[in-house]
């Protein structure tokens, strides 16, 4: 049986948002896939090595909240910070992984993670705060991977 | 049953964590041996019997005590 690829492409950077990427990543290389990440425009601050990850509930009213906010509310200075805390806090609770622990598994298990150099040029990135061991390509290197996937994943 | 080599305690964590403290547990055993997995996440029912499926290891029993989940996984 040959190795299964999963390809995956990453463009939020939000602390929600970047749960599903690393989660299907880390589960897939623990069943034998070979996994490729391509971070691309927001997503590529999931690869900064500290990782600093906000959530809102701003234009998002499907968030669950643990009492109803007026949106107006919800824009007063430091409400993003309040609502990211609380949302770590019941993930902990939960028992729900750290992003940077579901990464380092990313990492031990061999995942592949791949800058997209378009978008880390045209939103400045310093590539020094990346974790190191990522490339840095394009979309043709992408389709290289993502061609021969048996899953391919735009999230 | 009551056998194993090692054991391995999952309870308050969540998906995917059970998953991936197992095949860390795994990689470290040798094959034949048995791994006991005890969980409290319901979704890891149905998420370690596709695991066994997936990676050729066998899942030899599974059940519920307690409000925890067990799971005797036999390394390929």
């Amino acid at each position: 049986m040959s190795q299964k690829k999963l390809a995956i492409i990453a463009t939020k950077g939000t602390l929600d948002w970047a749960y599903p990427p690393f989660i299907l990543a880390s589960t897939a290389a623990a069943l034998g896939y070979e996994v490729q990440i391509f971070f691309t425009f927001y997503g590529l601050k999931l690869l900064q090595k500290k990782l600093d990850l906000q959530v809102s509930s701003l234009g998002n009213p499907g968030m669950p909240m643990p009492m109803p906010v007026p949106v107006l509310l919800q824009a007063m200075p430091g409400m993003q910070r309040m609502m990211t805390m609380m949302m770590k806090k019941k993930m902990q609770a939960k028992g729900v992984a750290s992003l940077e622990e579901l990464r380092d598994l990313c990492v031990e298990a061999e995942v592949k993670m791949i800058a997209c150099q378009m978008t880390v040029d045209l939103f400045e990135f310093n590539t020094a705060d990346f974790i190191p061991g990522i490339e840095f390509a394009g979309a043709a290197a992408f389709f290289e991977f993502a061609g021969e996937s048996d899953i391919c994943l735009y999230i | 049953m009551s056998h194993f080599d090692q054991e391995l305690d999952a309870s308050g964590l969540n998906c995917p964590l059970p998953i991936l403290r197992a095949k860390k547990a795994l990689g470290t055993m040798e094959s034949g041996k048995i791994l006991r997995i005890i969980a409290t996440d319901p979704g890891s029912v149905k998420d370690f019997d596709s695991f066994a499926k997936q990676t050729g290891n066998k899942l030899l029993e599974s059940g519920e005590e307690g409000g925890k989940f067990f799971f005797f996984i036999q390394k390929a």
